[in-house]
């Protein structure tokens, strides 16, 4: 009696533990593709910590910030973008924004653009210089980044760009999007490796944020100053705000990265599937 | 009803006989016998699909204009042979369906091969008198990828083209040769000539299918001639097939497995997306997209040239060998001599060259089954190269230090797992225990008259093809063949 007992336990258990592993597998695949979604949605609280703005700002449509280079006449703001830099970027960019020799470059002339890039984005202040500056959470909030970027910008350099998605075409901003961007980017700004560098995956960026990193070439990335016009800036603007919503009419998306997961369906969900059919269709002992 | 049909058949032609014959044929049950029945249902799939994508799509590198519903793509240049499958996906009724499902069912059927595969190496199924039936069985597994890598390029889309680029690049490396063979397969230089893709489609959907088909079918007749192989077990011995009768048995869990098969590729189709062309976009040979990626069945190739530093065979300042050569054809050249050698490498280190019958359980043959997943796990370091970039993109280690680490774990890994499996398996022979049974031991009862009793826990016991079932005597009898009746 026990004899005929105990196989049956196994084999619930085995059938069992073979779903949760199928499915575990699947759950991580489920969340891969959900961590841009909601870092997504985090990166843009970040923008804004907590500060009032946060609850003004509807988070839909562009994001009207006011651009702190277009205010340079505002001595307050400069002198508070003074004392943080000071306080904070000297130790690499030196107290008057030189440069330190060997841990940061001048920001004399590199404008509002790349301040507000870097800062917005939360990739400075960095713990290691000899680190590639990743997407964070800032440390300072809006008010003191517009200062600080105030306090950049007045040494001259590009301010922050003008850019609208709503102006332009979809498919012009894809075709510039993989002839220039997708090498790195991958062709839906899911982001992938080089040699030297992570390249980040797009779908946390605003089109400001786009327009910026086009101008300024951060870290490996060369600049594409003045090699698109306005229209073709809205439209790779366009295209980027497209990823992040692509159309998956096939069903589920898994990632929008290709095959790798499409194979891991293959082994994991088919596979799994039908290696427990057989295993329930077919007998276990030899006979 | 069945019986006047057969007899309206039986009267005509005959059929009775063979019928009969057909019909009493004994399979030896085991689950793992089922793998290679999910290739072959997957291969049906594969047809039905396929016949119905070529209605739609179009071999063709004419450049059109798309104008379809797709907004991102409205407006833009590309050949004829990405519009009709991006028409096909976006706009025909069920085409989508149709495409994912082809796509799954073309994924599945090399996981069933190599699961297949696998099952036949780790229990000796190779063996005398099997050889021929194996080296189909591998040629198979090679045409299956080929014809993978021919659908996967027609569309034409980003990621089409970047594995026809690197095909390419393989072609031209090939010592010698390579220069004029890419030449004449691709009709000139890279992307090649209007003849191009006609010629891969004829590939696709006639060349390889056919031989294909033609192979299973060779497979089939010879497991049907040589009778299927079976686990040594009560009543199971060389000399006997113990199973079930194709009717009333086999055929109904052949039936409905070909109906699961059938039913989980279409719900895959259905329900996960796999390769939407329309987010890639159409190829040009200047375009590029981080992290493409082959479909799995090709990641070892991938893997092989990224793992492969840079060396190559140079006399002055000619290059002999270029550097692809080796790790997209000398290794994957290496990987299936090796398989297809399998069966004599076994005989020549195992030392045994009679006629075998019976599998050996994974752990009846230690030294096999480590050498075996040793070399499984070769290749699988090689393979996990493919795909590095994209499973660890978001963490910290740089590419190049990962590229290192494999470049050791692949004489590493394979040395640990033959010590590691080689264990197991004799842990595993000497207790007694079946990793997936459990307790796998006897009951002994003592009897009210004094003697000894073992009972037995099995369930009833099915159809035998007594001793002469099978073409050719075995050389050897290892124990008496009790109870050739059955059902």
């Amino acid at each position: 009696m026990s004899g005929s007992g105990r196989p049956r336990l196994h084999r619930r258990v085995r059938v069992g533990a073979a779903l949760v592993l199928a499915v575990g597998a699947l759950a991580s695949l489920a969340l891969e593709e959900d961590a841009p979604a909601q870092g997504g949605r985090a990166g843009l609280e970040q923008a804004r910590p907590g500060g009032p703005s946060a609850d003004e700002q509807p988070t839909a449509g562009p994001v009207e910030r006011p651009a702190p280079g277009l205010e340079p006449g505002d001595p307050a703001m400069v002198a508070q973008g003074r004392r943080l830099f000071v306080d904070g970027c000297s130790s690499c960019h030196g107290p008057d924004a030189r440069g330190v020799r060997g841990r940061g470059p001048s920001l004399r002339g590199v404008g509002a653009a790349a301040a507000d890039f870097y800062l917005g984005t939360g990739r400075m202040p960095i713990d290691d210089p000899d680190d590639e500056p990743i997407r964070a959470k800032s440390p300072y909030d809006p008010e003191q980044r517009r200062a600080l970027v105030a306090y950049v910008a007045q040494f001259g350099g590009p301010p922050i760009p003008k850019v609208d998605p709503a102006k332009g075409t979809l498919s012009q901003g894809l075709e510039l999007f993989t002839e220039h961007c997708a090498s790195c980017h991958q062709v839906a700004g899911r982001g992938g490796m080089l040699t030297g560098a992570v390249v980040p995956d797009l779908q946390e960026s605003e089109p400001e944020t786009v327009a910026e990193a086009i101008e300024v070439g951060p870290y490996l990335m060369p600049n594409f100053r003045g090699q698109f016009d306005q229209k073709e800036l809205d439209s790779i603007a366009s295209y980027v705000e497209y990823t992040k919503e692509l159309e998956d009419r096939g069903g589920w998306g898994i990632g929008n990265i290709g095959p790798v997961p499409e194979g891991m369906v293959a082994w994991l969900l088919a596979g799994g599937a039908l290696l427990l059919t057989i295993r329930l269709i077919g007998k276990r002992t030899p006979t | 009803m069945i019986r006047r049909a057969v007899g309206f058949f039986d009267d005509r032609i005959g059929v009775a006989p063979g019928a009969r014959k057909l019909l009493r044929y004994v399979f030896p049950d085991h689950w793992s016998f089922l793998l290679g029945e999910i290739a072959l249902n997957s291969f049906l799939v594969l047809v039905g699909t396929g016949i119905f994508l070529t209605f739609y799509y179009s071999p063709s590198d004419a450049q059109t204009v798309y104008n379809g519903a797709y907004e991102p793509l409205r407006g833009l240049s590309m050949t004829e042979a990405y519009w009709s499958t991006l028409n096909l996906s976006l706009d025909v009724p069920a085409g989508l369906l149709m495409r994912q499902t082809h796509h799954w069912a073309a994924n599945l059927m090399i996981v069933a091969i190599t699961v297949h595969l696998l099952r036949i190496l780790l229990t000796g199924a190779f063996r005398r008198p099997r050889e021929i039936n194996y080296v189909v069985g591998v040629t198979l597994l090679a045409l299956t990828v080929l014809e993978g890598f021919a659908g996967y390029s027609l569309p034409d889309d980003l990621l089409s083209g970047m594995g026809l680029v690197i095909a390419y690049g393989v072609a031209m490396s090939i010592p010698l040769l390579g220069g004029d063979l890419s030449f004449l397969i691709w009709g000139g230089e890279f992307p090649g000539s209007a003849e191009f893709f006609p010629r891969l489609y004829i590939v696709h959907v006639l060349l390889v299918p056919v031989a294909i088909a033609g192979l299973i079918g060779a497979h089939l007749a010879m497991i049907a001639r040589q009778h299927h192989t079976q686990f040594r077990g009560r009543i199971a011995t060389e000399r006997n097939v113990v199973g079930y009768p194709l009717w009333p048995g086999y055929a109904l869990k052949s039936g409905g497995l070909l109906l699961v098969t059938a039913a989980v590729l279409f719900l895959l189709g259905g329900l996960v997306q796999i390769n939407p062309i329309w987010q890639w976009g159409p190829y040009e040979p200047y375009l590029s997209t981080n992290g493409a990626q082959p479909d799995w069945y090709l990641g070892w190739l991938l893997g092989g040239l990224r793992l492969m530093p840079a060396l190559e065979v140079q006399l002055g300042s000619w290059t002999l060998v270029p550097n692809p050569f080796w790790g997209g054809l000398a290794f994957p050249t290496l990987v299936f001599l090796t398989m297809y050698a399998w069966p004599w490498i076994d005989r020549r280190w195992l030392g045994d060259n009679r006629r075998h019958e019976l599998l050996d359980l994974p752990r009846d043959n230690p030294r096999r089954t480590a050498i075996v997943m040793s070399y499984f796990s070769w290749v699988l370091v090689v393979f996990v190269a493919g795909s590095i970039d994209r499973l660890y993109f978001r963490s910290t280690i740089p590419y190049e230090a990962q590229i290192w680490f494999l470049r050791i774990a692949v004489f590493v890994v394979p040395v640990l797992t033959y010590f590691a499996a080689k264990r197991l398996c004799e842990e595993l022979r000497d207790r007694e225990r079946h990793p997936l049974r459990g307790w796998n031991g006897k009951v002994v009862r003592r009897t009210p008259a004094g003697g000894f009793e073992t009972l037995e826990l099995d369930e009833g016991v099915p159809a035998v093809d007594g001793g002469n079932g099978r073409p050719g005597a075995p050389s050897e009898e290892q124990e008496a063949g009790a109870g050739t009746g059955g059902r």
